[in-house]
């Protein structure tokens, strides 16, 4: 892995960032700034994401949360590792988070698993690929079942993957190419049904 | 008030009390991990399951369920041991069955339980949970592989000693208890931990492996590594002090006790004097108790009485200060003293120099001012329950002294003495608060007191007490914290010089030709001129002994029956645990034989008479324990003016602060570890 992805010694938020985390500590009562914990360690992994390249979560800056907040380091640590969202680890610049749960599976998920596999070359999930591009992890429902299977880029989800998809897309992020609006890649708008529109009035299609 | 019927036993309790409490009340126990009433409730272990009739038809936890009247409760339905055994069997899925090998067993909650209310076998085959084991400090052993996560130690460290450091870590299969960043745990409270754990997850590292429950005899005793007086139970096996633990009392220790005097236990078996030693030709020869009287003998009658003196430590008993009192009474001496720190200051009330607010008294306070003391280093358990009152909301702190993390926050009034003098003119913000408040307390500490200016700032203080309204015939709010166990039994038995005798700093620089130290083993005594014949007479070979001439081998706290009086002047009694070893003895029969040796026979042959006399000459060991009321407003004696030197604190380390605790290596790895620049220096 790179070097700017080595533990820092010291966090500081840019100054842009310290007004959103004055206006997410603003949103509790006095005395209640902890209820911002979460919304400041996004900040600061987001913040990371821009300046290393990999957002994740070191622990100068839950310290730094920590002491914005006024709590123990402790308190923030249990938080960040409570939720899966928060990366602990350095990740690579496109952060590939595979559900795997029923209906994804159902639909096909173990593919674009191999696909990521095979085009970032990594082995394991939680792995890094070796040019720092691509972190695979394995995550429970996402929440997209309506358009499984569903792999999740970052902030992003595609929708409606299958392997080729899922090769294409990430050559496309090899080549440096930008990442394509989010959501179906098989054409299907929003939720609809993948055929197009329906009525009650019309017959039922069968599903893709 | 609410009435509830608990299986059957209609019971009343104030109105917000939890089902569990209720039982408590009724005398039925409901098995709980997770629960303990000093702590804030957690809910998480779901042992203590009960059924609430007309509640829904499931078991309800009974440790976060509030009362209502006319509640039906049932802890013994079947709904509720069926619920019962499959928690239990669920906690046990991912519990290591290593009970041979854990330290716990014999004193297991999860163990006894188990047998209580479990299933005979487990149905789980699959792999068990193991993770890894975290390194906490030289104090306590972690077995995470044993966690319940009860969270017990992390509502501990966070509520109560007030380093929050422990939390619960990641979540679902994958919690663990943890301080994520691993390191020793800060707190001076932190043992307690490992009594509150219900496993064998947190155990006690110096004790790992030593002995079972069962092996060992229990004896009721008093600490005295600092003047708190906490109630301790010693666990002896043998010859052997093994452990120590905290007794319940709720109004000295609740349930607490420091690390310090939890685990200075191996400091009781090394550097021991365990027979008389003579300094012949300046060095030390082993001698009999005859040789060291008669070498005694020799040099007290070639000495004047005025140039004799004694000094008490401050590890000494009520009985072994009043035996060396009349001691020197008998010879004719007057030059007494036990402020070894050369804290001179009036002392001629006992109001003066007790805390008198009592440390449960503390609960009652809503506003604090802390005169040149780290009551986090001097009593931790005193400062807990500081902490405590101030959790509760309303109460505000100010501190005249070093700034230092006292567990809660404080207004820093200022450094100096002097700042007590803008207190009393109200030129001090924190006059206001003061004012303003309802029951105002504060606590001068001894390392305030031993100040040259010690009399001015004690005089100072207490006219601030006057003023600001903390001496009222149900309130006393002025408080002295004392660090030496023996200090307050010493001043009501009057072991001060009389008016013309030499006080301690004039004994120890010199002034007498035949010094007798009790104990004592301040780094003072290393500077005793040359010329000074010093006997001492103590338990470990530390400053005291390096410098006397004469060592008389006396017992340690854990091996006489001993009264001590504590800061805020109670009167406890420490029983016997294990012989002292070799030829030592206990410190007043050394000196009832060394009186008769000397032709002044004390008037007692057994402790019983001695505590009798004792009671009879001072009144003030016969009467009850009671809060004094501050309706006497006459303020003590002062000399000089207050300086404006700051104050320093006291303590520079917890850890080692007395011969025990000095010769304990347990103490010394805190001191590594916590201290790296000190235990440098030492070595």
């Amino acid at each position: 892995m790179s070097s700017t992805h080595a533990e820092p010694t010291n966090f500081a938020f840019t100054e842009a960032n310290m007004k959103l985390v004055e206006k997410a500590i603003r949103k509790y009562p006095e005395g209640r700034q902890m209820s911002a914990v979460k919304s400041l360690l996004d900040l600061a992994q987001r913040q990371m994401g821009v300046e290393t390249g990999s957002a994740w979560l070191p622990r100068a800056a839950m310290d730094k949360v920590a002491e914005i907040l006024g709590v123990a380091p402790i308190r923030v640590y249990e938080v960040a590792t409570f939720y899966t969202m928060f990366n602990l680890e350095p990740v690579g610049k496109f952060h590939l988070q595979v559900c795997t749960t029923t209906p994804c599976w159902l639909r096909g998920s173990d593919d674009i698993v191999s696909a990521c596999k095979k085009v970032s070359g990594i082995k394991h999930f939680g792995e890094t690929s070796a040019d720092g591009l691509f972190t695979l992890k394995e995550v429970e429902c996402l929440g997209a079942c309506v358009n499984a299977p569903v792999l999740q880029v970052n902030d992003d989800y595609f929708e409606d993957m299958d392997a080729e998809r899922t090769q294409a897309l990430l050559e496309d992020l090899k080549a440096g190419k930008p990442l394509p609006p989010a959501g179906s890649l098989g054409g299907r708008e929003s939720s609809a049904p993948a055929p197009g529109p329906t009525t009650l009035l019309s017959k039922p299609t069968a599903g893709e | 008030m609410a009435k509830l019927t608990i299986d059957g036993i209609e019971v009343e309790v104030p109105n917000g009390s939890t089902v569990i409490q209720a039982a408590e009340a009724a005398g039925i126990e409901i098995p709980r991990f997770c629960y303990h009433e000093r702590l804030s409730v957690a809910g998480n272990c779901r042992m203590c399951l009960v059924e609430i009739e007309k509640m829904p038809p499931k078991p309800v936890a009974s440790c976060g369920q509030p009362v209502a009247d006319g509640m039906v409760v049932h802890t013994d339905s079947e709904m509720v041991r069926k619920g019962r055994r499959g928690v239990m069997e669920f906690l046990l899925i991912n519990h290591p069955l290593d009970c041979p090998i854990c330290d716990q067993g014999g004193e297991c909650d999860l163990q006894d339980e188990a047998v209580a209310y479990g299933r005979d076998a487990s149905r789980y085959e699959e792999d068990k949970r193991s993770v890894a084991q975290p390194d906490w400090g030289p104090l306590v052993r972690t077995t995470m592989t044993r966690c319940i996560h009860c969270t017990r130690c992390v509502r501990f460290t966070t509520e109560v000693a007030g380093t929050a450091e422990i939390g619960g870590t990641f979540r679902g299969e994958s919690t663990k208890i943890s301080t994520y960043v691993e390191k020793a745990l800060t707190s001076e409270l932190s043992g307690n931990i490992i009594d509150l754990c219900p496993v064998g997850a947190l155990t006690s590292k110096p004790y790992a492996f030593t002995a079972r429950p069962w092996e060992l005899r229990k004896t009721d005793s008093i600490d005295v590594l600092d003047a708190v007086g906490s109630n301790i139970r010693i666990d002896a096996r043998g010859a052997e002090v093994l452990r120590i633990l905290p007794r319940i009392n709720d109004d000295v220790n609740e349930e607490w006790l420091g690390d310090k005097s939890r685990f200075s236990v191996d400091g009781l078996k090394r550097r021991r004097l365990d027979r008389p030693w003579i300094r012949e030709n300046g060095k030390l020869r082993a001698a009999s108790w005859e040789e060291a009287f008669a070498a005694i003998a020799g040099k007290v009658k070639a000495t004047a009485p005025a140039k004799m003196g004694a000094l008490t430590g401050d590890l000494a008993d009520l009985e072994s200060m009043l035996a060396l009192k009349e001691f020197f009474g008998g010879l004719g001496s007057k030059n007494i003293d036990c402020r070894i720190d050369g804290a001179a200051f009036d002392a001629t009330k006992r109001a003066y120099y007790l805390f008198n607010t009592s440390i449960a008294g503390i609960e009652e306070a809503d506003a604090l001012l802390i005169i040149g003391s780290n009551p986090r280093h001097e009593a931790p358990v005193l400062n807990a329950r500081i902490r405590k009152r101030w959790l509760a909301g309303g109460l505000k702190v100010g501190l005249i002294g070093a700034a230092s993390d006292l567990t809660y926050k404080y207004d820093h009034v200022g450094e100096a003495p002097v700042v007590l003098q803008a207190l009393l003119d109200g030129a001090h913000p924190f006059a206001e608060v003061l004012k303003s408040a309802q029951k105002p307390m504060l606590i001068l500490g001894a390392g305030g007191l031993s100040r040259s200016d010690g009399a001015a700032i004690h005089a100072t203080a207490w006219k601030l007490a006057a003023q600001f309204n903390m001496l009222t015939p149900d309130w006393h709010g002025f408080n002295v914290l004392h660090h030496a166990a023996s200090r307050v039994g010493a001043l009501d038995l009057g072991f001060l010089p009389c008016e013309g005798a030499m006080d301690a700093k004039a004994m120890l620089s010199g002034g007498v030709d035949v010094l007798w130290l009790l104990g004592a083993d301040n780094e003072t005594v290393r500077s005793i001129p040359a010329q000074t014949f010093v006997v001492y007479q103590g338990h470990h070979g530390d400053a005291g002994a390096a410098r006397a001439d004469i060592i008389l081998p006396g017992a340690a706290y854990t091996e006489k029956d001993g009264l001590y009086v504590n800061t805020e002047g109670r009167l406890q009694q420490a029983f016997v645990a294990v012989k002292p070893p070799g030829d030592a003895r206990e410190d007043w029969r050394i000196l009832r034989a060394i009186s008769a040796y000397l032709g002044h026979a004390l008037p007692y042959d057994t402790l019983e008479q001695l505590r009798d006399h004792l009671k009879a000459e001072y009144p003030v060991f016969a009467a009850e324990f009671r809060r004094l009321a501050g309706t006497d407003l006459a303020a003590p004696a002062a000399a000089g003016a207050l300086s404006s030197v700051p104050f320093t604190p006291l303590l520079t380390n917890y850890y080692q602060t007395d011969a025990i605790s000095r010769s304990s290596p347990t103490m010394a790895a805190c001191v590594a570890a916590h201290h790296p620049a000190l235990a440098e220096a030492a070595e």
